[in-house]
Order: C-alpha cells, then sequence, then structure tokens
C-alpha cells in the first residue's frame, strides 16, 4: 500500500481500526484530541462505537465493561487524564481484561503544560494505581513506529490479557509523516475468548472480577499476573541498537521522541569521526534489561549517557542494567522542552573530554 | 425441580448459595424479585449484571447470570462500556446510596443523561453498610450514624439527596420509580416496578431506574421488626414512593 502523510495522532487512530479496535471512549485533552476528533468521523464507517465520556474516571471504567465483551476496545488520552485512569487499570488488570490506551505524555506534575515530556515513565511502567501489576507499555519514536506498535499494542493486550499502553508525547501526537497501513492486518492467532460475558446461556454464570477476600485466593491471583510479566519478559522484549559497534567509546540510551533527537546527533558526530551508539529500548515495560547490560558491557563502551525528556525517570532501568559496570551519566530537560541535537551533542563531547581517549592495547 | 406441593421455591434467577447478608436485611428481598423478574421476562440468559463496591459487593455469587464487579460508584460507566458494545444484552446494575449517590454520583447522572439502556437497582439504606454504619449522602437530618454521632447536622453537610427527583430533572427520557420492601404490600409494587424498569429495557425504550427503600437493622442499631418501622414511619416520609417519570407512550 502507498504511504499516506498523516499526522500522528490520526495515524494511530487508524492503526487502531485496522487492528480491528473498533471500540472508542475518550474525554478530550491536549495533545492527543485529534485521536478523538478522528475517530467521531470514521467511526460510523465500521460501525463501532465512539463515545466521549463525563471524565476520564468513566472513560477508564467504561473500557472495562466494554472489554468483558471480548471485543477490542481502547482510549486515548494524555498524563491528567491517564493518572484519572488508573483505578480502571488496577481493576482490568486484576481481573485479566485487555485494553489499550495511548498516553500522548505532556509535562507535569499537576496540571503542568502542554507540550512534549517523558515525565510519565514511572506512572506507565511501574503499575500506576495501585496493587501488584503491570501493563505492557510500547514507546514509539516515529509515527510508522506509531501505527505498527498501536496495531501489536492490541495483539498483545489479547495475548496477555492484560492492558497495553502506547507511550508517545506531543511531537509524536502532532508531527506529520508519511505512514503505510498494511493493506491487511495479519496477526497471529489468539485462543477464543472464553473469559468474555456473554450471558449464562447453557453454561454456568461467569463472573469478572478482581476482588478475592480469601487471602490464599488473591495471592494466588497475584501468581498468575506474575507469570504473564515473566512471560513478557521473554517474550516481548523490544529494542533497536543505532550505530552500535567495536568504536563506540559511548552509549547513550534513549526511547521515543528523545531518541530519534540522539540519532540526529549521533550522525553529526559520525561526521566527524566521532562514533556513538544507541540503544532505544521500545519496550518500556518489559525494559530490555539483558540486552542493555550486554551492550554495556562491551570493551570500547567507557561510560552510559541516559537521555530523557524527564528529571530521569527511565534511568533508574538503566541504572539496575549497567549495575555499576560503567560509569552512567544522565541529561535530561522537562516541562515541555526538547533538547536539540546540539545540545545532545554538547553533552557527549563534556562526556568524551572528562575521558582520555584510550590507549591502544599492547600487544603481548 | 418444583413438585405439586411446593409453593416457594428459590428461583432460577438465583444461585443456590446462602447470602451473607444479616439477619432482617432486605438485600436478600430485593435480588430475589429482581431474580425473579429476570426469568419471567425470559432475559436471564442474556443478562449481565453489575455488582457494586458494598454489602451487596457479593451479589456476583447469588444471582444466576454473568456478573462484573466494579470499582466502587462506577458500575454505570461498566454497564455503559458493556451495553454499548452488546445492545442485544441485559444489563443492570445494583448499587447501594454510597456507591450511587456519593462516589459515583457522576457517573450514574450522566449514564441516565446519555439514556443509557441499561436498568439500575438503586438500593437506599441511608446509610454506609459495609464499611460499619457512617453516614451517607442519604442519612436523614438526626440521624446518628458512625461518623455523625451527634446526628446528621444538615448545616455542616446539607440536606439527604433525592436521587428519583434529582435524576428526574433531566431531559432525557428515563423510567423512575422510587419503592420499598418492608412490607409484602410493598414488595409486590417493587416488584412490579423493577418488571417495568426490565421491560423498558427489553423493549429499548430507555433507561431505567428503581430506587428501593431498604433496611440495615445492623448498622441503625435496632431490631429487624424496629427496623421495618423505622423505615416506614421515617425513610419513607422523606423519600417519597412513586413513579417520577416514564417515557412517553408507555402506561
Ligand atoms: C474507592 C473506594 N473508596 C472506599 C471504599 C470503601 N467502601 C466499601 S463499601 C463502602 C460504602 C458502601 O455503602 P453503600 O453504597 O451505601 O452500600 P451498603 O453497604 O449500604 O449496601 C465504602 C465507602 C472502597 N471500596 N473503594
Ligand atoms: S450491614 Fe446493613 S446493609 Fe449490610 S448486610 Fe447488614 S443489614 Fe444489610
Amino acid at each position: 500500500m502507498a504511504k499516506i502523510l498523516m499526522k500522528g495522532n490520526e495515524a494511530i487512530a487508524e492503526a487502531a481500526l485496522r487492528a480491528g479496535a473498533t471500540n472508542y471512549f475518550c474525554y478530550p485533552i491536549t495533545p492527543q484530541t485529534e485521536v478523538a476528533e478522528y475517530l467521531a468521523k470514521r467511526m460510523p464507517d465500521y460501525g463501532g462505537v465512539f463515545l466521549q465520556a463525563e471524565s476520564e474516571v468513566a472513560v477508564g471504567n467504561m473500557l472495562f465493561g466494554a472489554a468483558s465483551t471480548g471485543k477490542r476496545v481502547f482510549t486515548s488520552s494524555s498524563s491528567p487524564g491517564i493518572s484519572l485512569m488508573q483505578e480502571a487499570l488496577s481493576y482490568m488488570a486484576g481481573a485479566h481484561l485487555p485494553c489499550v490506551i495511548i498516553n500522548i505524555m505532556r509535562g507535569g506534575p499537576g496540571l503542568g503544560g502542554i507540550l512534549p515530556a517523558q515525565s510519565d515513565y514511572f506512572q506507565a511502567t511501574k503499575g500506576g494505581g495501585h496493587g501488584d501489576y503491570r501493563i505492557l507499555v510500547l514507546a514509539p519514536s516515529n509515527l510508522q513506529e506509531a501505527v505498527d506498535l498501536t496495531m501489536l499494542a492490541f495483539h498483545l493486550a489479547d495475548k496477555y490479557r492484560n492492558p497495553a499502553m502506547i507511550i508517545g508525547d506531543g511531537m509524536i501526537g502532532q508531527m506529520m509523516e508519511p505512514v503505510e497501513f498494511p493493506e491487511k492486518y495479519v496477526e497471529e492467532e489468539l485462543p477464543v475468548k472464553t473469559w468474555a460475558a456473554t450471558g449464562a446461556s447453557g453454561r454456568k454464570p461467569l463472573i469478572i472480577k478482581s476482588l478475592f477476600l480469601d487471602p490464599n485466593a488473591l495471592e494466588h491471583n497475584n501468581i498468575l499476573l506474575k507469570e504473564k510479566y515473566d512471560q513478557m519478559a521473554k517474550e516481548e522484549v523490544r529494542f533497536e541498537l543505532y550505530k552500535t559497534g567495536p568504536k563506540n567509546r559511548i552509549l547513550l540510551v534513549s526511547y521515543g521522541t528523545m531518541a530519534r533527537i540522539c540519532q540526529t546527533a549521533i550522525d553529526a558526530l559520525e561526521a566527524e569521526g566521532i562514533s556513538v551508539g544507541l540503544f532505544r529500548p521500545i519496550s518500556v515495560y518489559p525494559f530490555p534489561h539483558s540486552q542493555l547490560r550486554e551492550e554495556i558491557s562491551r570493551p570500547n563502551v567507557e561510560s552510559v549517557l541516559t537521555i530523557e525528556m524527564s528529571m530521569g525517570q527511565m534511568l533508574e532501568d538503566v541504572e539496575r542494567a549497567v549495575a555499576e559496570r560503567k560509569p552512567l551519566a544522565f541529561f535530561g530537560r522537562t516541562g515541555g522542552i526538547v533538547p536539540s541535537p546540539e545540545e545532545v551533542i554538547e553533552q557527549i563531547r563534556k562526556l568524551l573530554d572528562a575521558q582520555p581517549a584510550p590507549r591502544k592495547a599492547k600487544k603481548a | 425441580m418444583q413438585d405439586i406441593n411446593t409453593t416457594f421455591a428459590r428461583p432460577e434467577g438465583l444461585t443456590d448459595v446462602v447470602t451473607h447478608y444479616c439477619p432482617g436485611c432486605t438485600h436478600g428481598v430485593i435480588h430475589r424479585l429482581v431474580a425473579e423478574v429476570l426469568v419471567e421476562l425470559g432475559l436471564r440468559e442474556r443478562t449481565v449484571g453489575v455488582a457494586p463496591v458494598g454489602c451487596s459487593v457479593l451479589a456476583y455469587n447469588y444471582f444466576n447470570t454473568d456478573f462484573l464487579e466494579s470499582p466502587h460508584g462506577r458500575a454505570p460507566a461498566l454497564a455503559t462500556g458493556f451495553k454499548r458494545l452488546r445492545p442485544d444484552m441485559i444489563v443492570f446494575t445494583y448499587q447501594g446510596d454510597g456507591d450511587l449517590a456519593s462516589i459515583g454520583m457522576a457517573e450514574i447522572v450522566h449514564a441516565a443523561n446519555r439514556g443509557e439502556k441499561f436498568t439500575t437497582i438503586f438500593v437506599n439504606n441511608a446509610i454506609y453498610g459495609m464499611t460499619g454504619g457512617q453516614m451517607a449522602p442519604t442519612t436523614l437530618p438526626g440521624q446518628v450514624t458512625a461518623t455523625c454521632p451527634f446526628g446528621r447536622d444538615t448545616a455542616l453537610t446539607g440536606m439527604p439527596i433525592r436521587m428519583v427527583e434529582l435524576l428526574s430533572s433531566l431531559a432525557t427520557p428515563a423510567y423512575l420509580e422510587r419503592v420499598a420492601v418492608h412490607s409484602p404490600a410493598h414488595i409486590v409494587r417493587a416488584k412490579k416496578a423493577i418488571k417495568t424498569a426490565f421491560t423498558c429495557q427489553k423493549e429499548e425504550r430507555c433507561f431505567s431506574l428503581i430506587e428501593v427503600l431498604s433496611t440495615c437493622p445492623t448498622n441503625w442499631g435496632i431490631t429487624p421488626g424496629e427496623a421495618t418501622q423505622w423505615l416506614d414511619a421515617n425513610l419513607k416520609a422523606f423519600f417519597p414512593l412513586g413513579v417520577y417519570k416514564r417515557p412517553e407512550g408507555m402506561q
């Protein structure tokens, strides 16, 4: 299929429809409202459900009810709205229900601002609501990837019967790029949704719940959840290596929009003969810990530089992977400030200046 | 199986489980009425209930229908999500007064205003039962509860909220009625109301809500017998019974 020039929010909305997700609940919030506006126009063609709710609290809980039918359901929102959905996400995780949440993050805390930020990494990857649960989180760094990952998110949500989230920011949501949609969305076959509420006809009543008053039953549910997260860690880790190799003395770690800016910086330095590599997590939960550790452990990597549009959130996951094997530095801008490639280059130069060029290993 | 001599049996709409409700609590009566209506209207096998957070949180164990267990107050949002995707199914929420009139006020008002075609059974016992008898938005003026030990002071906490009256002020069509279940005559009337509500849904007419005045002898701190009298004398006086709204073209 030919490429079409689309705005990020609209491309994500179209991707969801193509993945068979024709049931959408929303509440307006900048910088992602185009998702809703696009779907309001397109949904009638699909005969699906488009509903603007009274709040994000209601949106989350409508997803809960809607997901119980077994059909694909989703929402899109931005940071403050995602906070209000945490109640429902916790219940849905506890009840093993799939859904997809598109989070086009903006700066916080509080009402914060409307410009791009990555300050909800903790909220997305560490649970977000109450209880011992996780959601699967994918972080695209360009629009084609946003399209592909959105489709994949629906598959993974169903595969694991767990909420899955796409985290982007205003840059991903608002910019325009050519994207390509598959003629037909092909995915691995999934089991029949025997867990969906369809009416107790010819079978015992089915109950979808997260309440387990017996502590043994509740612990058991937590063990079931943990097993899913362990399986995700084995099967769903995704990352990209950019210009890593035997020569780069510095390894950048960055995701989403920020990673893309790092790539520009890396290309500019390469033209000067300075080699820098990038490790870009695509799944931020599960986080590619062991893969990152492997890259960090290469003898040519002298130090690691994590760059985020936050005060340092993914940094904690990187710290776990580095585990003091190599010096780890951090650079972050936040509040809606997107670092320029020049700022990134400056940080890299600082690091290079601080560490003497490696001497050639003596021949034994 | 009912034999020829059986005059009273468990309706098919209820499971063979002993409920956890206190002696003299009318939650059980209300469950039974809903279950009977679902079977009589031939709806049981395509019904999904939404249980609240409150004493009836375990309602899903007692009904012989599929069930979802909602967060506190959000049952109307779950019901909306489900019913929008499966308009062919029958959906009802079962909610207490803390659940519906306090934490879930936004969800019920907006669901009613959108005219969501599900049915709400709203159990008003003027108190938070499950958490041990705290003040509810429906607690009567002067009524003593664990969090208003000197009686509800309306100067500080406002007046009790009359939910069917409030919802009947919305312009969207609905079926709204308030009933009680503290005497056989009231129970008969309540069942009729519940049947009308589910009929509205079956005929895809409108949102329907039946407010049921219910007893909580445990947290009112009186005997079951006294509870029925207290309900009749006090609750019913503040919350008048009757039909508050019906869709056009429906008797
Ligand atoms: C978010 C949240 N807040 C508070 C609670 C605690 N809680 C459980 S039941 C309940 C009150 C229920 O009262 P009501 O709706 O009147 O039902 P009843 O028990 O009287 O039938 C509360 C406050 C909770 N489970 N979740
Ligand atoms: S506490 Fe009150 S409402 Fe709850 S079961 Fe007992 S009597 Fe019924």
